[in-house]
Order: C-alpha cells, then sequence, then structure tokens
C-alpha cells in the first residue's frame, strides 16, 4: 500500500467511517442469521454509533489529511461528525418504540440510517468536490428509501417521489456548479481551488458556476425558494427519519457549504455573501410566517427548521470567525431542541393515534406531565427564550452579523424570531391549556424517556453555561478560518 | 473545428434532451434518449475520454435504456401510439438516415485525408504519469486515479450502490 501512497494513518483515521460501515453491514448479516431480533439489531446499531463516536473523540485536536489529501480530519471535520452521531443515536432511541408500533423491519431501517450517517461523515470530512459529492448521494439516497419507508402510507410514498425527485433535479444543479469550478480552476481540490480563484478575475462562467452551487446546496439545507421540498418530506417521513432528515442532514449540508464556499471560494466572500444574505431573509421570513398557518406538529417544525435554516446562514453571512462559530454553535443548540421536539411528536403516535396533529398535543400536560414540559422547554428555545440554549445560539448569530456591519440582517432576524413566538407559544396553550385529546395511553420507555432527557440536557446547558460549546467553536472555527486567510493572502 | 464539434453536438443533445420531454409516446421518449446519451458519448470521445465515452454507451445506451423500454413496455399506458404506415414519411425517414451515413463517409474519408493516419492518444498533462507516463492508455490511467488517488471515494461508491441496492429491495418487496 505504501507504493501507491498511501500508510497506515490513513486507514486509521477513517476508523470511525470503517466502524459505521462494519456495523451496517454486521445489521444485514445479523438480521438473516437471527431474523426478527429488533433489540439485537438496535443493540448492534447503537453500538457502532457509541464506538465510532469514542474512536472519533481520541482523533480531538489532530490536524491533518489522509486518503492522499482528498479527507480533513481536522477539529471542524470531527466537530461535525459528533453532531452527526449524537443526533444518529438520538434517532435511533426514538425509532426503535416507534418501529415496533408501524410495525415495519427494522434491520434495513437501521442499515440506512447508519448509511446516511456514514454519507455525512464524508461530507464533513471532504475536501474535494468529488468526495463531498460521494458523500452527499450516500447520504441523499439512504434518505430517498427512509422517507418512503411506511410503505402503506400514501403520504410517505409521496414523501419519497417528491425527495428523490427533487433531490435529484438539486444534485444535477450541483453537480453542474461542480464541473463549471473544475473547468475555471482546473482542480476539485478545495485548496487548490481556492489558489486558482485568489489571482483570478471574475468571469461570467464563475458567477454561474458560483449561482449554481449555491442553488444546490440551497436545495439541501432547504433555503427559500429551494424548500419545497420540506414540508411534504418532513410531513410524510416516519417522524424520527423526519428529526434526522432536519437535523443530520441539515448539519452536513452546513458542513458542506461551509467548505465549499468558506475554504474554497474565499477569494469570492464578497460575491457569496450577497447571495446568502438575500437567502436568509427570504428563508427566514418565509419559513416562519407559513409555519404560522400549520395545523399539522410535523409541517409546523418544517417550515421552522426552515427558518432556522435562515438563522443559521446569517452565520455564514457574517464569514468571519466569529461567524462560522455561531453557524457550528447554532447547529449544536437546533440538534437538542429539534431532535427533542421531534421525539415528543414520536411518542404520540401510538396504535390508535397518528399523533402529528397539533390537536393531539392538547392536554398533554395531564397526561404525560414530564413530556409536555420537556416540550416546553424545546419550544422555548426553538423560538429563543433566554436561559435556554436556543437563546445563546440566535444571539451569537446576530452579534456576529451586527459585527460585520449586517445590522440590518440582524434586524430581520430578530423581527423573525418575535413572529415565530407565536407559532411555538401555541403548542404550549394546546398543551397546557386545552382539553385531553382522544387515544390511548402515551407509553414512554426507557428509550424514549433517555432520548428526551438528553435534549433537556443539552437544552439547558448550553444555555446556561455556553462557554462550553463554544471554545470547541472557536477552536474548530479556526482550522477552516486559516484556510480562509491564506487563500485571502495569495 | 474543435469548437464547430462541440458547438453541433451540443446543439443536438439540446435538442434531443428536449424531444425526450416533449414526444407523445414513451417508448419515442426513450428511443430520442438513447440517441442522446449516444451523442454524448461522442462528445465524450472529442475530449479524448474514450473509456468513459464506451462506458456511457454500454452501460447508458445499452443497458439503462433497455430497462427503461422494459418498464414502459409493462407499464400499461392509457393509449398505445397508433402506428403510421405513411409510405412517404419512411422516404423521408430513409433520406434522412441514408443521408446520416453519406455524411459520415464524408467525415471519415475528410478526417483520415486530413490527419493521415488515426490520431495519437492525446496526453492529458494533468494526470500523474505514475507508470509508462504518455504512453499509457486512457482506460490504464483511469484505472490508476480511481484506484490510487481516489481508491477511498471510491470505496465509498460501492457504499452508495450497496445503500441503492437495498433501499430498492425495502421499496419494491412486498413483505421483507
Amino acid at each position: 500500500m505504501e507504493a501507491l501512497g498511501y500508510s497506515a494513518a490513513d486507514f486509521y483515521y477513517l476508523l470511525p467511517e470503517l466502524i459505521l460501515t462494519g456495523g451496517a453491514l454486521l445489521v444485514l448479516l445479523v438480521n438473516i442469521i437471527v431474523p426478527r431480533r429488533g433489540d439485537l439489531l438496535f443493540g448492534i446499531s447503537l453500538g457502532t454509533l457509541v464506538v465510532s463516536g469514542l474512536v472519533l473523540a481520541s482523533f480531538a485536536g489532530v490536524d491533518t489529511t489522509v486518503s492522499r489529501g482528498l479527507l480533513a480530519i481536522d477539529g471542524f471535520a470531527l466537530f461535525f461528525k459528533a453532531i452527526f452521531l449524537v443526533s444518529a443515536a438520538l434517532t435511533l432511541l426514538m425509532s426503535a418504540p416507534y418501529l415496533r408500533v408501524e410495525g415495519v423491519p427494522a434491520a434495513e431501517y437501521y442499515f440506512l440510517i447508519l448509511c446516511a450517517a456514514l454519507g455525512m461523515m464524508f461530507m464533513a470530512s471532504g475536501v474535494d468536490l468529488i468526495t463531498l459529492f460521494i458523500g452527499l448521494e450516500t447520504m441523499a439516497i439512504a434518505f430517498y428509501v427512509l422517507a418512503g419507508y411506511l410503505k402503506p402510507s400514501h403520504k410517505s410514498n409521496e414523501a419519497a417521489v417528491k425527495y428523490f425527485l427533487l433531490g435529484a433535479f438539486s444534485l444535477g444543479i450541483l453537480l453542474y456548479g461542480m464541473s463549471l469550478l473544475y473547468g475555471v480552476t482546473g482542480t476539485t481540490r478545495l485548496d487548490g481551488i481556492a489558489e486558482a480563484l485568489a489571482g483570478q478575475d471574475r468571469s461570467l462562467l464563475l458567477a454561474a458556476a458560483l449561482i449554481l452551487l449555491a442553488a444546490g446546496m440551497g436545495f439541501k439545507i432547504a433555503a427559500v425558494p429551494f424548500h419545497m421540498w420540506a414540508p411534504d418530506v418532513y410531513e410524510g417521513a416516519p417522524t424520527p427519519v423526519t428529526a434526522f432528515l432536519s437535523v443530520g442532514s441539515k448539519a452536513a449540508s452546513f458542513a458542506m457549504l461551509l467548505r465549499i464556499f468558506v475554504e474554497g471560494m474565499g477569494a469570492l466572500t464578497p460575491d457569496w455573501q450577497v447571495i446568502f444574505a438575500f437567502l436568509a431573509v427570504v428563508t427566514m421570513t418565509v419559513g416562519n410566517i407559513a409555519a404560522i398557518t400549520q395545523s399539522n406538529m410535523k409541517r409546523m417544525l418544517a417550515y421552522s427548521s426552515i427558518a432556522h435554516a435562515g438563522y443559521i446562514l446569517i452565520g455564514v453571512v457574517a464569514a468571519t470567525e466569529r461567524g462560522v462559530v455561531a453557524a457550528l454553535v447554532y447547529l449544536w443548540v437546533y440538534l437538542f431542541m429539534q431532535l427533542g421536539a421531534f421525539a415528543v411528536v414520536t411518542m404520540l403516535r401510538r396504535h390508535d393515534v397518528v399523533g402529528d396533529e397539533l390537536k393531539d398535543m392538547s392536554g398533554l400536560f395531564a397526561r404525560a406531565p414530564a413530556a409536555a414540559v420537556a416540550m416546553l422547554l424545546f419550544m422555548l428555545s426553538l423560538g429563543g427564550i433566554p436561559p435556554t440554549a436556543g437563546f445563546m445560539g440566535k444571539v451569537w448569530v446576530f452579534g456576529a452579523a451586527i459585527d460585520q456591519g449586517f445590522i440590518w440582517l440582524a434586524v430581520v432576524g430578530v423581527i423573525n424570531s418575535a413572529i415565530s413566538l407565536y407559532y411555538y407559544l401555541r403548542v404550549v396553550v394546546f398543551m397546557f391549556f386545552k382539553e385531553e385529546a382522544a387515544g390511548s395511553e402515551i407509553a414512554m420507555g426507557p428509550a424514549m424517556v433517555t432520548t428526551l432527557t438528553v435534549a433537556v440536557v443539552g437544552t439547558i446547558l448550553f444555555g446556561i453555561y455556553p462557554q462550553l460549546l463554544f471554545e470547541q467553536a472557536q477552536a474548530v472555527a479556526g482550522s477552516l478560518g486559516a484556510s480562509v486567510t491564506s487563500a485571502a493572502l495569495q | 473545428m474543435e469548437a464547430f464539434v462541440f458547438y453541433l453536438l451540443a446543439t443536438l443533445i439540446l435538442g434531443l434532451g428536449i424531444m425526450v420531454i416533449t414526444a407523445r409516446s414513451a417508448v419515442h421518449s426513450v428511443l430520442f434518449l438513447v440517441l442522446n446519451f449516444l451523442l454524448v458519448a461522442i462528445l465524450y470521445v472529442t475530449l479524448s475520454a474514450q473509456f468513459v465515452a464506451v462506458i456511457q454507451v454500454l452501460v447508458y445506451a445499452g443497458g439503462i435504456v433497455v430497462l427503461y423500454l422494459f418498464v414502459v413496455m409493462l407499464v400499461s399506458l392509457k393509449k398505445a401510439p397508433e402506428l403510421r404506415s405513411d409510405s412517404r414519411r419512411v422516404a423521408r425517414t430513409g433520406l434522412l438516415l441514408a443521408g446520416a451515413v453519406l455524411a459520415e463517409l464524408i467525415a471519415i474519408v475528410w478526417y483520415t485525408s486530413a490527419n493521415g493516419s488515426a490520431p495519437p492518444a492525446q496526453a492529458a498533462s494533468d494526470f500523474p504519469p505514475r507508470l509508462a507516463g504518455d504512453a499509457m492508455l486512457n482506460t490504464e490511467r483511469l484505472g490508476w486515479v480511481l484506484y490510487t488517488e481516489y481508491l477511498i471515494p471510491f470505496e465509498v461508491a460501492s457504499m452508495l450502490l450497496l445503500v441503492a441496492m437495498i433501499g430498492a429491495i425495502v421499496l419494491a418487496k412486498k413483505n421483507l
């Protein structure tokens, strides 16, 4: 292997990915050897994620590239990989009871979740357009299938078809942008692209590449006007899949977006700042206003997740180290509150109730007080009320924007947060002040308790002690920011 | 010359792409798609990516389109396209095909007389000349790049295909 330019280190630093691959294949194999053992498969999948996470944790502080410079093992990658593994683990935890209620096979479901996480890992590590694309495609295909996993449900089928068609279309646009960028710079490597762009005049071709890339990534993060697929897919997909889609997939796409634009196209920062500033404003506004009229929880959370993509985009627009830090912090914070909210919606799915309508939330406090209080916390955090983590995330994002002179952007963001409070608090009103909804008892198994506990602890901890997260993010953004300044200097 | 060929091919490819989505009959649509794929293959040849061109013909024009045709024939579409046996139409099509063959022959004669012999394999300078350098064939080069430089993405692509395969089974099979 040495002769081909690979050493043991290349594979050592890929261990988290290799473990995920192995675990995913093991799930399929075990399912054949001992069929219908959902609990065993669940254990293997969760164990895979935990082991992968432990190995990942041992890489803290590493800053190197492996696989002949195609994959970066730096703080930025590790930060995002931790997000993916945690969100995948929480998704698995809320999936186990959900799959039993729905009565769908577990093996392929766990396999696809692990493979989606695998794709995300490569999206965070990739510093080469081809590698990034392969990672994105792996994640996307797993999600297309997961969205349609509830085969008897028409909504689920619709979600899969819509997601597949629009996803394939958006990937085409993204690829077009990538190939034009390759045409302009002559390389697919981000450092090479940054170097080539630093001394280059802006050409029409480059503008086309920039716009196509922004549009392609816009689809993936569900930014307006590329958000059309999100509400339908979020509503139709199995609820835990929706949770993973809205957190994991979004974080992975933001990782890829930051890599491509900040690391690769740092020389064009003023150009893409304009694009993303526009996207951020319409994304926040349309997302929040559309969310007000929703009566379905999953649709409402879909629009809310669109709005949150807008807030995170503000951090990207700020484009400084502080802006990147803000985006990173926001993604972590968003993980806990969004997954927590979806966990509560997942819990409401019982044998006799679909449970994803707003009215199913009625009287939740009387039936499951702990879940209702947790949901209250998630709603406050999503709305950005102190002392929750969501507040700190927003403060940091808006602060970064003001820092860079984008005061109007911060103002729009604050107005939007105020609008969003209306629909978040409406959920609270339903939970605490309405008559109990019909349906059987709400069971809260140990898996669900764990999910909610983790989400609650995350939401509170990072709300009152945000330094924990900021310090990490700051160290990480430096590794991405370093290449930005070096590209700008050349 | 190169630019002319490119723009000609690009126009034809775009035109055929539009025909694919506007064709009334699904079978015609698929056939236009075959033509489209073949022209894209020619585009690859002009970029001296012969291997990709051959794969394009084998996999896309050959394999995938045959599958499409099967699906189109198995799925009962509302109304089968009417069979027209218009002799003038047939004659026109025949003329068109004959003209295409003639043009092809002329092109070959013109090209060989202009260049003397077959064009030498163009050396793409950006590939790392790891083995025999410029003498390496297109396929060999591609193999080297794929299995050395892009080894890891290549392996990830195999996982991607596995995911797609399992996914197709999950969605298509009634009871797992």
